[in-house]
């Protein structure tokens, strides 16, 4: 997988994983928190990418 | 509860754990029976650094003359042993031509930071401040 959006899933969700784990001790709760974070970073990169589209190089 | 693992752990065995939990992704909870934490980050950060690779990341050198390289290589050795391993075999070369080069670098360079975390996770965890 070479996408910018494939690589970035990717990335936010090893970066989810290890975050909830670390922050939450039960493994219901780490789902829930992990599955947040994933869709707050992979929606913030989504976002931040439209805010930059007009911008010039 | 928590408080027991502490009161167990002597000062030299917490940082031999902070060592362990550096060497081994992980290794620091499963010592401290935490297995369901330790083997996650084991798998998580040994497949997020090996990701990395196969992205065509580089794996930085130590090199004063250039600060933010010297600081890469300090984020790549985060990761512990799989960083001496993937140096021992030949890879983390680096290909700058590559679509992925970049891609690559931040997998590699973020699994070790990640891994830092962790180890002052198991850090806290043997002081019993978790």
């Amino acid at each position: 997988m070479t996408s910018h959006f494939g690589l970035m899933v990717v990335f936010a969700l090893f970066v989810s994983t290890v975050f909830a784990t670390l922050m939450r001790d039960q493994p219901k709760e780490q789902l829930a928190f992990g599955a947040r974070l994933l869709v707050g970073f992979v929606g913030a990169g989504v976002l931040i990418g439209w805010l930059l589209y007009p911008l010039p190089l | 509860m928590r408080a027991t693992t502490a009161d167990r752990t002597q000062p030299a065995a917490i940082y031999l754990i902070c060592a362990a939990a550096w060497v081994v992704p992980g290794l620091g909870h499963l010592l401290q029976g935490r297995r369901q934490k330790g083997l996650i980050f084991l798998v998580a950060l040994t497949l997020m650094f090996a990701y990395g690779l196969w992205l065509e990341g580089r794996l930085f050198p130590f090199q004063i003359s250039e600060p933010l390289v010297a600081l890469a290589f300090i984020a790549d050795l985060g990761i512990g042993l799989p960083y001496f391993i993937a140096k021992s075999i030949g890879v983390g070369a680096g290909r700058v031509v590559a679509i992925t080069y970049e891609y690559g670098n931040a997998f590699v360079i973020v699994a070790g930071l990640l891994n830092m975390l962790v180890v002052l996770d198991a850090f806290d965890i043997a002081k019993g401040r978790k």
